[in-house]
């Protein structure tokens, strides 16, 4: 049988969800049934490919655990129980309306909506900061803000979804923690391109697997200590004088003064000329250079002024100033590469060795592109130039609690090497390069939440100083997880982490409605599960639920699910339309801007309703300004009416897609709506790509062309040269505030000593929280997860191809760390760290560096959860080591209830627990540990295959 | 290999049918030459029959085996260059021979049904007996070589197999015989029987202990390196690339533990050499049929255990490639 | 008499499965299926694929190359799994050398299986009938498919591209090519099955400096009126001699 052969065979465009990445898919429908899904050869992202989920999609679409009915928790069940009673759409809005009408007419906060691996943060957020609510964040502050926020609040720009490494013309090429990525399949294509044109590939990894399993060098290095390795390397870097001369003094602020007068309020603070400062959201550019010629100071970027790096001078008024690099070089001083080498394990050879390959690549293969270009200063420039070293770095950074500074060290270590925004290094994607920090705001106090009314300012924004924090006058925090307060002041993506406990335990004070959406919190989202869950369903002394009223909407029977009072069951992928919005994480590419949607190829299975359908719903009743017309009536249709005629505000042109605005789509991100905005997606691969002309590709931090395009067309406010944070005079100016130096907001007494600490402008090294407050003699390991290629976190365990590829997993022990303990290959043994511990079967690895044990994330599962047989291997040999991770630190001067997460951003630190392992008893159980009660199937579960399956194009066999 | 019952049952039940058939055979020729009393018809006939029961039983067993027994037909067609094939056309040919011979001494036909008239007394029957002899080896022949023939099945490639084979029927078939004649009291018959049964009984104690040494030595010539070509000393598969087990892992390894496995060596070992043998010999002084026909039983439950040792000892090299799972 | 056949470049394949599970849902409703799970949401889940990649390692820590090795039926020159199949079903085509099953014809009985020394073949425990990879011989050939995509869904998908397909016994092809210039190799020579796929093993790319590359004319570090010297505490004569 061919496709054609036999049966109405149809391709439909969309965009894949099995993961984050949305690649470009084409089904193929036979008489309507799902008969296959590949890579979109015409999409920017994947090119044609197509990954292991991506492939398996037809088992999502069909799996037994979908959620068909809206779903009440049975009176008088507990949560968790999973009893639940089938209710209608319309029971299931009038009981929302009437619960969150009365919240928002009393006191909006009481409201908090948070959401996992989706990608509409558009939407969510807007539906929060209509509602009034504070209390809203998606999955980044668990995942890896830290990587944001490292490299946002240096470069403008970061990993992750906001920009990469260009492999096409690198030379040399470090991947810093990353096992999977969010890129999965572009990074795949990029590697494998880059390897074949005989570019070097070096990986820094605990663990050798995966991507690191085709470098041509595997770095192992020990969890939580890669700044020091970057530390080391600027040092070395420094010392060769293998640094971008030109680069730092052009395009960072490595030459500019810095203050040096310790009894000034502005020590350590850039001194800044008396010129005039148009308004910006930030530093105008009157700071100051030391001529080299001239010997005196001026003011940064003069024409033919070319200024110190290094020393001291004193300014005609007296003050001792240094230009920052100045403070860099002797910031690393003492970072050498014996230091560094005795806390990562990687040999002092070795250090040297990598930043001379780094240095000299950079140095002696420098690209040259025919592409003229003017800078923001108003020089043109003939050619643009790169040094094709490149570097990528994730999660093996970020979930670290001394991430935030590992990462600005990483930053700085592309800068000193000139790589950013440079073709064969670091390149941004749109909208970034943002400001430093980006223009976005919360409100700065509690006045900015109002009953009624919307939030005064974004739930999340990028603070720029302490008066910028959100807290209450007395410093407490406004929001339910602490973010934006002295705790944690730059989290700009909350802490997700830390809700339920902050809301069970009513401490900054008690919600009434959690509204999660795509997270499963009661299991692989949650450190501490354990607790977690019990917080969960915790009654206070009047058997009131502490928190009172939880909702979920999943498209699955989740471990979250059980412990939801309503369920809202999603429509997947392939059964809705969905917009990767400019607003939220589009997929640009280097060469400019792509934003793209889903639009469904199969309608919705039983009562499945699109969340985007139900805000819009809920908005419209609850009459939110956004959502309703001048008469309180409801403004949009549906969700895909909303998507073509929301504008930010009326009239700005500008909605969530920037593509094919304007009455004929003529217009590109500003334009009036376009009634066939969704056709002309249709027609088009579901991609909207708006390639730079080649002079607005590159160095879009001072590209004049660029910031000029951007301001046109409302990517960004400003047209101002973002520079490099070599020195960060943001985080100085938190440093004052904490040593009392300052007017504004000023933290706690308690909180003085950690702001104080944490707030470096340069990079330093410390060891992770845990690892300090941990006895290392009695727990000497680190224990850490990998994202496996061929699993999404939690979702896959239920599609009956993925999980036969990984149906329960192993905890991988360098061999000669097991033997230590008498364990063999195979062998049940326990893992323990201070907060828990945990079961499993161990498996021998010699691509383990023997200080670190690792498994699989999010493999295990609950018996019953996702309509799984309770027998299945996930739920009694699979496990998750997040029963091992606290959410907070122990009890210490700063605090009580501290997140276990960098002081700087509240990133969780999932990978800073230290573990110590064990054998299980052979009279022990062979099964998992913790053992968790079996979940029943909930109403209108699908029928489940227990024998067996057999697929042919939409016909289901088996019994 | 994984010993499937199908197969064992189909290999010692016909080998027994063989063995038996060729002993039957054998007494007629040495009764026509005066070496051994005649038997009445009905020995034949009986013996036949029951020669036959066990080939098809045999049979019977091998259908077990298939995942479309009703297409079975199909599979004589490339008997050019399967052992398979062959053995599938020449088994039903021996069956039609040994039936066709028990027919012909029911009848009491003889040559004269074609006009050609030798004085010789069942002469029909020597010439099918003969015919079916043939078969019976060549059969023996196509069932060793099935597995003889899978070069990289190191323990199976060899001669040896297809000797054992051999010498198992016939061990098993006499010994049956014995039994058969004991029961039709025939005392000349039962120690000729009985002889063979125990010279093809210490032959084969020779061939395969023979073989097992020559596994024990087995250098197999395919290793981890060669299986994905990677040239260094250490290499441990981590992953087979699945969790729940598969085809090749059901159908290429045993699943015993070691202790059963060499058990089980040590059983066939008893229960098909001395045990029968004592049994044998005391059941012929005393012309005892029982005893001689426990003898039998024992040794055909030793050899159960003989081709189960024989499936599980093959070592395939595919193995190589399905050693973890993670 | 051309020989079609994978070439698996495992200096980029980083074991992503991708060919996996695009191989199991392009044939599970192709020419070559179904291709059934046994317990599909139960206890030890089992299923018929044509496809499977095994990771390895290779040596000792830290000197530990971690090895992605995809592997499929890899339609041998003179393939023992055909000669050996009684009914016939079992064939290698003269035309492209693609070796296929012909589940009509095919009885169970798998001794095919036994005739392979890879461990490719598997037989689907519901259709009873022994089955693995067909080069999807019902995508390469048909016409109804954009030129660009009459190829396998295993290499269609694998994002490295480290599944090449093509014609061996045709020199210019990009898949012999392949071979001869990056050594690739069949898997177990020694049983002389001619394996059509091959695969190309690691190569590695290193950078070699030479000291005086360090330090140059232009070193920025002069501007600062800094000289890059050695540390004053690495070794010199003055440690060692008096005159
Ligand atoms: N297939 C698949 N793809 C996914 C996901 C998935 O679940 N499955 N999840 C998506 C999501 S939400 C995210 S956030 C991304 C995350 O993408 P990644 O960051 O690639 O995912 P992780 O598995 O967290 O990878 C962490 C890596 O860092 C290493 N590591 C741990 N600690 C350290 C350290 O201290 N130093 C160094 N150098 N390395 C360290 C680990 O060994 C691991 O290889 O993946 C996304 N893509
Ligand atoms: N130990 C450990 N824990 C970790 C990590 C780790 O590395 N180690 N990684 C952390 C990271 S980076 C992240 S991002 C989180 C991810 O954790 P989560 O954000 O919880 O993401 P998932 O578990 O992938 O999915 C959450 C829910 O989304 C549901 N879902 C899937 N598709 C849809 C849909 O179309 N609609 C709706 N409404 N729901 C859907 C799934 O059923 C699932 O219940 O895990 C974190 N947890
Ligand atoms: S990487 Fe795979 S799962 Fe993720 S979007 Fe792309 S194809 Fe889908
Ligand atoms: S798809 Fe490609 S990279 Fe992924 S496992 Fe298969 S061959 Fe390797
Ligand atoms: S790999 Fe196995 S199945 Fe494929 S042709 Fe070779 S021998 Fe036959
Ligand atoms: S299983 Fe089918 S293909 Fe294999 S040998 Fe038997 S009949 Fe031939
Ligand atoms: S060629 Fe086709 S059948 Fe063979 S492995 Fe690839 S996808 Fe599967
Ligand atoms: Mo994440």
């Amino acid at each position: 049988m061919t496709q054609s052969s036999s049966g109405r065979i149809e391709t439909r465009n969309t965009t894949c969800y099995m993961c984050a990445c949305r690649c470009g898919i084409r089904v193929t429908l036979k008489d309507g049934e799902i008969r296959y899904i590949e890579g979109n050869p015409d999409h920017p992202i994947n090119k044609g490919v197509i990954c292991a989920k991506g492939a398996s999609g037809i088992m999502k679409q069909h799996s037994p655990a979908r959620l068909t009915k809206p779903l009440r928790r049975k009176p008088g069940s507990e949560r968790g129980a999973n009893e639940f009673e089938a209710i209608s759409w319309d029971e299931a809005f009038a009981l929302l309306e009437e619960r969150l009408a009365k919240i928002r007419a009393t006191d909006p906060k009481k409201f908090a909506l948070f959401t996992g691996r989706d990608q509409m943060q558009a939407l969510t957020g807007l539906f929060a900061k209509q509602f009034g609510t504070p209390n809203y964040a998606a999955h980044g502050g668990f995942c890896s803000v830290n990587m944001a926020a490292g490299m946002i609040y240096t470069i403008g720009g970061s990993f992750w979804e906001f920009g990469g490494p260009d492999l096409d013309r690198a030379k040399l090429f470090v991947m810093i923690g990353t096992a999977e990525d969010h890129h999965s399949n572009p990074l795949k294509i990029a590697i494998s391109k880059f390897k074949r044109n005989g570019g070097k590939f070096i990986s820094v990894n605990p663990v050798r697997t995966g991507y690191s399993a085709i470098a041509d060098e595997w770095v192992p290095i020990k969890p939580g200590t890669d700044g020091a390795l970057f530390l080391a390397l600027i040092h070395v870097l420094i010392k060769q004088g293998l640094y971008d001369r030109d680069f730092l003094v052009n395009y960072t602020n490595s030459a500019q003064l810095v203050n040096m007068d310790r009894n000034s309020s502005e020590y350590g603070m850039f001194v800044r000329a008396e010129v005039p400062v148009e308004e910006g959201c930030f530093d105008p550019q009157n700071k100051l250079w030391w001529d080299r010629h001239a010997g005196k100071a001026v003011v940064t970027h003069t024409a033919g002024v070319d200024p110190f790096l290094r020393g001291e001078f004193t300014l005609p008024d007296g003050t001792p100033v240094k230009p920052a690099f100045q403070l860099l070089v002797e910031r690393v001083k003492d970072y050498t590469p014996e230091w560094a080498s005795a806390i990562t394990g990687i040999p002092v050879e070795t250090i040297t060795r990598l930043a001379n390959e780094m240095g000299v690549t950079a140095r002696d293969q420098k690209i040259e592109l025919p592409i003229a270009w003017t800078d923001i200063w108003g020089k043109d420039h003939e050619v643009v130039t790169g040094n094709p070293v490149a570097f990528h770095a994730m999660r093996g950074l970020a979930a670290h609690s001394n991430g935030f500074h590992t990462i600005r060290a990483l930053s700085i270590l592309m800068s000193v090497l000139g790589t950013i925004d440079r073709p064969g290094g670091f390149r941004h994607k749109a909208p970034f390069p943002r400001p430093i920090p980006p223009c976005a705001k919360t409100p700065k106090g509690p006045e900015g939440v109002r009953p009624g009314k919307p939030l005064d300012g974004m739930a999340l924004g990028w603070p720029a100083d302490p008066d910028d924090l959100f807290v209450e006058p007395d410093g407490t925090p406004v929001r339910i997880d602490k973010a934006f307060s002295w705790e944690y002041p730059l989290s700009v993506h909350g802490l997700m982490h830390n809700v339920i406990t902050n809301a069970w335990r009513g401490d900054p004070y008690p919600i009434d409605t959690l509204l999660i959406f795509m997270a499963n919190m009661a299991w692989n989202s949650t450190m501490n599960t354990v607790e977690v869950r019990k917080m969960l369903n915790d009654k206070d002394e009047n058997g009131e639920f502490k928190i009172p009223f939880v909702v979920v909407c999943d498209a699955f029977q989740s471990e979250m699910v059980s412990y939801a009072d309503l369920v809202l069951p999603d429509t997947t992928y392939l059964e809705r339309h969905d917009v990767m919005s400019m607003l939220d994480r589009p997929i640009s590419e280097f060469d400019g801007p792509v934003d793209s949607v889903r639009i469904p190829v199969v309608p919705p299975k039983g009562e499945c309703k699109p969340f985007q359908e139900v805000l819009i719903e809920l908005g419209s009743r609850l009459k939110l300004p956004a959502f309703v017309d001048t008469r309180g009536q409801r403004k949009f249709k549906n969700y895909p009416d909303f998507i073509i005629n929301y504008e930010i505000e009326p009239g700005a042109g500008i909605g969530f897609l920037a593509g094919w605005r304007g009455k004929g789509g003529e217009k590109f991100m500003k334009g009036e709506p376009n009634p066939n905005q969704w056709e002309m997606y249709a027609k088009n691969n579901c991609v909207y790509h708006h390639e730079l002309p080649k002079s607005f590709q590159y160095m879009r931090n001072w590209n004049k062309g660029y910031l000029e395009w951007a301001q046109r067309h409302r990517l960004t406010r400003y047209a101002e040269p973002i520079l490099i944070h070599i020195y960060s005079d943001v985080l100085q100016q938190f440093r004052l505030a904490a040593q009392g130096k300052t007017q504004g907001k000023q933290p706690p007494q308690h909180l003085r000593k950690r702001i104080e600490t944490y707030f470096d402008p340069l990079p330093f090294y410390y060891e992770p929280l845990e690892g300090q407050l941990t006895d290392k003699r009695k727990y000497p390991l680190n224990a850490v997860t990998q994202r496996p290629m061929a699993m999404y976190h939690s979702w896959d365990s239920q599609n009956a191809w993925l999980r036969q590829i990984h149906t329960h997993n192993y905890l991988f022990v360098n061999p000669k760390t097991a033997a230590t303990q008498g364990i063999a290959d195979g062998d049940w043994v326990w893992v323990e760290s201070p907060w828990g511990k945990v079961r499993g079967m161990c498996r021998y690895s010699e691509a383990t560096e023997p200080g670190t044990v690792w498994t699989w994330n999010a493999i295990g599962k609950q018996p019953g959860a996702w309509n799984l047989e309770p027998r299945a291997n996930e739920a009694r040999k699979g496990f998750l080591l997040n029963h091992l991770i606290s959410e907070e630190l122990p009890r210490q001067p700063e605090g009580e209830h501290l997140s276990n997460s960098d002081p700087v951003t509240g990133q969780a630190g999932w990978y800073d627990v230290r573990v110590r392992l064990y054998k299980a008893d052979a009279a022990e159980d062979k099964l998992s540990w913790p053992r968790f009660e079996e979940l029943k199937p909930v109403p209108g579960a699908p029928p489940r295959k227990q024998n067996w399956l057999a697929y042919v194009a939409g016909k289901i066999m088996g019994s | 290999m994984h010993p499937a019952f199908s197969v064992i049952f189909l290999t010692t039940l016909i080998g027994t049918g063989q063995g038996l058939f060729l002993a039957l055979c054998t007494a007629q020729v040495y009764a026509t030459i005066g070496l051994l009393p005649a038997q009445p018809k009905i020995f034949y006939v009986a013996g036949s029959a029951i020669a036959l029961a066990l080939l098809v039983a045999g049979l019977i067993a091998s259908f077990f085996h298939l995942g479309h027994p009703e297409r079975a037909w199909r599979s004589a067609a490339r008997w050019r260059t399967s052992w398979l094939s062959r053995e599938v056309i020449v088994l039903p040919a021996l069956m039609g021979a040994v039936a066709a011979y028990g027919l012909v001494h029911h009848y009491g036909w003889d040559l004269s049904l074609i006009g050609i008239d030798t004085a010789i007394e069942g002469d029909l029957a020597l010439v099918i007996g003969a015919a079916g002899a043939l078969l019976a080896f060549l059969l023996f022949l196509c069932t060793g070589m099935i597995y003889a023939c899978i070069k990289f099945l190191q323990e199976w490639a060899t001669w040896l197999t297809v000797v054992n084979y051999t010498l198992f029927g016939l061990a098993s078939g006499f010994l049956l015989a014995t039994a058969y004649a004991a029961y039709w009291d025939a005392p000349a018959l039962m120690y000729f029987y009985g002889a063979w049964a125990m010279a093809t009984t210490l032959t084969v104690l020779v061939t395969r202990v023979a073989s097992l040494i020559r596994n024990r030595r087995l250098k197999h010539r395919s290793s981890i390196q060669t299986a994905i070509g990677v040239r260094h000393a250490r290499i441990v598969q981590k992953s087979q690339g699945f969790m729940g087990g598969s085809f090749n892992t059901r159908e290429f390894f045993h699943g015993a533990t070691r202790r059963l496995y060499r058990s089980i060596k040590w059983i066939f070992l008893v229960l098909v050499f001395p045990v029968p043998l004592a049994l044998l010999f005391a059941g012929m002084v005393q012309s005892n049929a029982l005893l001689i026909g426990a003898a039998f039983v024992v040794q055909y439950l030793g050899l159960l255990a003989e081709r189960w040792f024989f499936f599980a000892q093959a070592n395939h090299p595919q193995n190589l490639y399905y050693q973890t799972i993670s | 008499m051309s020989q079609l056949a994978l070439v698996i470049d495992l200096n980029v394949c980083v074991g992503c499965h991708a060919c996996v599970t695009s191989c199991k849902e392009w044939n599970t409703s192709g020419a070559a299926g179904y291709m059934s799970d046994d317990r599909p949401y139960g206890e030890d889940p089992t299923g018929t694929f044509f496809n499977r990649v095994q990771t390895f390692e290779v040596g000792e820590f830290p000197n530990t190359e971690t090895v992605h090795f995809p592997k499929s039926c890899l339609h041998c020159e003179d393939p023992p799994c055909v000669p050996v199949c009684p009914t016939g079903a079992s064939y290698k085509r003269p035309e492209d050398g693609i070796v296929l099953v012909d589940y009509d014809k095919c009885i169970g009985c798998k001794y095919c299986s036994w005739a392979c020394p890879y461990g490719v073949r598997e037989i689907d425990e519901h259709q009873k009938v022994m089955k693995k990879c067909t080069l999807c011989v019902d995508r390469i050939y048909d016409t109804t498919l954009p030129e660009a995509e009459r190829k396998p869904a295993c290499v269609l998908a694998c994002p490295t591209s480290a599944r090449l397909f093509g014609d061996v016994h045709d020199p210019d092809s990009q898949v012999s090519i392949a071979i001869s210039e990056n050594g690739g190799y069949a898997l177990m020579p020694e049983w002389g099955t001619k394996p059509a796929n091959h695969y190309l093993p690691r190569r590695k790319t290193r950078i070699k400096i030479h000291p005086d590359e360090l330090v140059r004319a232009d070193n920025p570090l002069k501007k600062e009126g800094v000289q890059p010297k050695p540390d004053f505490r690495e070794p010199s004569l003055d440690d060692v001699t008096s005159w």
